[in-house]
């Protein structure tokens, strides 16, 4: 490595050095494990999926230094190792799940360089809010398209066109996101301004009311058409969340709760697979209900993460395969049984550090739709983390989305590594010194 | 805004620490509860399947009857039979869909590693990251007995008969050296970790109509025929009747309260007819008339009392002969039941009406008497060794009764020689040794061949080995068969197999 090509190593970058390292011996040592603990021997392609490992890592690391010098060095080595650990769990779980798995890595960490590379400043995508809400947006309702949507699980979710099939939403909520930063870092003066009151709210004036509504009713459209609670509740909750970050109104979170009780009771009264869940999430332990549909799931996820207890069987060692869907939705209860409550603490403050650093970039970043855009992509982050881990541990209702990162889907990694890849990118240039190319 | 994005930090950390409680209450505080959850019953069977379950011995601690090893299955070890057919009715099975049975449900503790004494075991186990462990548990059962019980019977039954069984013990310790029960199953069928297979297996095992899951040595009951006759004989004795009482001997013995008769087998006169008969005689050549007369002389309530001695049960449900496996004792019923049924005296004294045994129930008989009167605790289980082979359990012979006084026995002895020297049971013969025996034919139902029985022990002097045969529908000989025929043989070729061994 020449020191003419690349700018000398600064105080952060040998941090990042040392973390990206540090993030592929425990991606890589943990995939090793899972091979001892299941077969005795160490995985037949270690060396290909080390190597893969290693190759990604590094590049990412090298990329992140000559294209965003000042980014914060622990972004990608915490997201390095979440992606690890989930590759060598579902490794664990299915050695042809981990083959499609190590695809996607690589795909997404191809998604992160182009992200990278075509992003040199976040506030170029301020210039297309509109272009990139209608993508967001259609996105979202892509899968209603007749022809090339696809219910799986009972959620109309899927895409396929010819061979390849994805879940827009999980895209989706990135584009959700930059348009949210973009258009209310433009408004948020607008909203501001309090012009009725209700009681002790002061309320905005109707006008201003109108975005709201309509990303409720957005939400409801992919709860009632799709049915997939999950990503409903995620978008309702993020477009609350940014447009209280932007105003400070507390009256937007409060409209916001009234709107989301109403949106739930509507569900709940109208589908009975929300009433299933619920139901589920309350009984999942009844011995009378245990062995019905359903139920058995949640159950072995519970008996799973009990079974791992403090230390876990061992990668390798436990029953995983034994709780539904282990590998996606379930990822998280797998972890628990064979790492125990020592690698659930572990994920748990791995996304903590994670949404910790992006708020961080947020808190940093000079201008309002950095602030906004890095906000909104960690709260996404954290919230999809806690409604999936939630929902596997029995604090909430199941509604089922990826453990980003973690769990096995090619949508839900590549656009992962594109948010991670944007929030690197706000992290870079929250900090002097500035290389602005572009306005 | 930045006050608003350190708040959405705060909320966000507040609802990873719920997730955080959560974790923790589910994976330690409410662990053991989640485990022990009944519907988690399949990583129940897989925590039960972790264990190095312990091996199943014959007594001479080598012959393996069960062992665990390895598996690469879903569950980590797997039981196996080596010999599973021919132990079957002592190892019993230990399948993932339908439980234990016999030693693998009796000893269960010991093999599965949790009984205390196996503790300071099982935690050295853990701390050095070893699977469990179970225990060794060293039967009494004799591997050459065993093969040479089996192979008499099955010769014995010619494959025409719905089978039998045979029990070997040793009377001085009450230490059982052979259980064979023909049919039998292969508990290696019933062990597989292929639900389905086991499945097919135990629905074709529970719908054979000649019933191999229940072993005829210790489960099922029949009548035990003139087997019984020791018991009677022994009231008798007990009672002041001595070997040489002389006895009316009529060609049919006439019932009380009702117009049928006793007859003897085949409805000979006993003797060709003498006017006395004594009882040494009526026992040496099986007469059934006189035995009828010493019945009802003795009456109901002495003939319960010496069959209860011996560890019969008044009913099917009530027995109390402590064994390791589960044992279904011999009926006699309780004198009440005779109180209006005076021919049934007569006939219980020959081993008909209500009178059911199985072989080990008459085995404790014969060894009772040949030990001089003293019954012993009957056991399937010398020992129990830990893992690195250490005793941690032995059973001492123990004595569970005194059913007859030593006179009696020895004078009951006497009486057995001769039934083999000169009397119905002279197919069990061995030159050079004094056999003690008594032949059975029961009948039981109308138009079925008679069980063919045969309990012996031998050398009368010093008894070594007990043993009772028992083989259903008259076996090979069918109609025909009798007791000393097809039941007397099988019985000598244990008694043989036991003293050369003993000697050699």
């Amino acid at each position: 490595m020449s020191q003419a090509t690349l700018p000398a190593p600064r105080p952060r970058q040998r941090a990042a050095i040392a973390l990206t390292i540090l993030a592929l011996l425990l991606s890589v040592g943990a995939y090793a494990l899972v091979g001892l603990g299941k077969r005795g021997h160490l995985p037949i392609d270690l060396a290909l999926y080390g190597s893969l490992f290693a190759v990604g890592y590094v590049a990412a690391y090298l990329l992140i230094r000559r294209f965003a010098p000042w980014a914060d060095p622990a972004l990608f080595p915490i997201a390095g190792v979440l992606t690890g650990l989930g590759f060598a769990v579902i490794f664990r779980l299915s050695g042809g799940l981990a083959a499609e798995q190590a695809t996607w890595v690589v795909v997404g960490l191809i998604a992160f360089a182009a992200t990278l590379l075509i992003v040199r400043d976040h506030r170029q995508l301020d210039a297309y809010t509109y272009t990139i809400g209608l993508v967001g947006l259609g996105l979202l309702l892509l899968p209603i398209v007749p022809g090339i949507g696809r219910t799986i699980n009972g959620a109309r979710l899927w895409v396929r066109i010819g061979p390849v099939g994805f879940q827009p939403s999980e895209l989706g909520k990135v584009f959700i996101v930059v348009f949210l930063a973009s258009y209310l870092s433009a408004k948020r003066e607008l909203l501001q301004v309090a012009t009725g009151r209700l009681g002790p709210l002061r309320l905005p004036s109707a006008k201003h009311l109108a975005p709201i509504l309509v990303a409720w009713g957005a939400s409801l459209v992919v709860l009632f058409v799709e049915k997939d609670l999950g990503a409903s509740l995620l978008y309702f909750a993020i477009f609350v969340v940014m447009l209280w970050v932007a105003t400070g109104r507390a009256a937007y979170l409060i409209i916001g709760l009234l709107l989301f009780a109403a949106g739930a009771a509507m569900g709940y009264a109208t589908f009975a697979h929300v009433q299933a869940r619920v139901a589920i999430w309350l009984h999942a332990l009844d011995p009378q209900k245990v062995f019905e549909f359903g139920y058995g799931q949640l159950a072995q996820a519970q008996f799973g993460m009990a079974t791992g207890g403090l230390v876990g069987a061992g990668l390798g060692r436990g029953s995983p395969n034994l709780i539904p869907y282990a590998s996606t939705d379930f990822i998280f209860a797998a972890i628990g049984e064979e790492l125990g409550l020592l690698g659930t603490t572990a994920v748990l403050l791995l996304f903590v550090a994670l949404v910790g650093r992006g708020l961080k970039a947020a808190v940093e970043c000079p201008d309002a739709f950095g602030k906004l855009l890095a906000a909104g992509l960690s709260a996404v982050l954290g919230l999809q983390a806690f409604v999936i881990v939630g929902g596997v541990t029995r604090v909430i209702p199941l509604t089922g989305v990826t453990l980003p990162f973690v769990s096995y889907g090619g949508s839900s990694l590549v656009s992962n590594f594109i948010l991670l890849a944007l929030l690197i990118r706000v992290s870079a240039g929250s900090a002097p010194p500035r290389v602005r190319g572009v306005r | 805004m930045d006050r608003q994005i350190r708040r959405l930090g705060l909320a966000l950390l507040a609802l990873f620490a719920a997730l955080f409680a959560q974790v923790n209450y589910l994976q330690v505080f409410a662990a053991q509860r989640l485990e022990d959850n009944p519907a988690n019953a399949t990583r129940q069977l897989i925590a039960e399947y972790e264990v190095d379950r312990g091996s199943i011995l014959a007594a001479d601690a080598r012959t393996v009857l069960a062992a665990s090893r390895k598996s690469s299955g879903q569950l980590k070890y797997q039981r196996r039979y080596p010999q599973g057919p021919l132990y079957a009715g002592i190892t019993g099975y230990y399948s993932v869909i339908y439980g234990r049975s016999e030693l693998e449900q009796a000893e269960n503790e010991f093999l599965s590693g949790d009984a205390p004494q196996l503790l300071p075991q099982t935690l050295a186990d853990q701390i050095l990251g070893r699977p469990k462990r179970g225990a060794t548990v060293v039967t009494t059962i004799d591997p050459v007995l065993q093969k040479a019980a089996e192979q008499a019977l099955q010769q014995a039954i010619g494959g025409v008969s719905t089978g039998g069984a045979v029990v070997a013990m040793d009377p001085g310790t009450g230490y059982v050296k052979a259980i064979v029960s023909i049919p039998t199953y292969d508990p290696n069928q019933l062990s597989s970790q292929d639900p389905a297979e086991v499945r097919k297996a135990w629905d074709q095992l529970t719908h054979d109509p000649d019933k191999p899951l229940i072993s005829r040595a210790i489960d099922d009951i029949v009548p035990p025929g003139s087997t019984f006759k020791l018991v009677t004989a022994s009231a008798a004795l007990e009672n002041g009747y001595g070997p040489d009482s002389e006895w009316p001997n009529p060609n049919v013995l006439d019932l009380p309260q009702t117009t049928a008769t006793l007859e003897n087998f085949g409805g000979e006169h006993c003797l060709g007819g003498v006017s006395k008969i004594t009882l040494a005689q009526a026992l040496q050549i099986s007469c059934n008339v006189v035995f009828g007369e010493v019945g009802l002389a003795l009456g109901a309530d002495k003939l319960a009392a010496q069959a209860h001695a011996f560890g019969f049960a008044p009913d099917a449900s009530s027995g109390d002969v402590p064994f390791d496996i589960p044992f279904q004792e011999g009926v006699f019923p309780d004198a009440s039941y005779f109180s209006d049924r005076l021919p049934a005296v007569a006939l219980s004294a020959i081993g008909q009406d209500n009178v059911a045994a199985n072989p080990l129930q008459m085995a404790l008989v014969a060894s009772a008497i040949a030990n001089g009167g003293v019954e012993m605790r009957p056991r399937l289980v010398q020992e129990i060794r830990d893992p690195t082979g250490r005793v941690i359990e032995s059973y001492a012979p123990e004595e569970s009764g005194r059913p007859i006084s030593a006179a009696t026995a020895a004078e009951l002895t006497q009486m057995m020689v001769n039934v083999v020297r000169a009397g119905t049971g002279t197919a069990a013969q061995i030159p050079g040794v004094a056999v003690a025996g008594k032949t059975g034919t029961a009948q039981h139902g109308e138009g079925q061949p008679p069980h063919a029985w045969f309990v012996a022990f031998a050398p009368a002097e010093n008894p070594q080995i007990a043993v009772a045969v028992l083989v259903l529908d008259g076996g090979s000989l069918g109609n025909e068969a009798t007791g000393g025929q097809i039941a007397a043989p099988v019985a000598k070729a244990v008694i043989e197999a036991a003293l050369s061994e003993g000697s050699g």
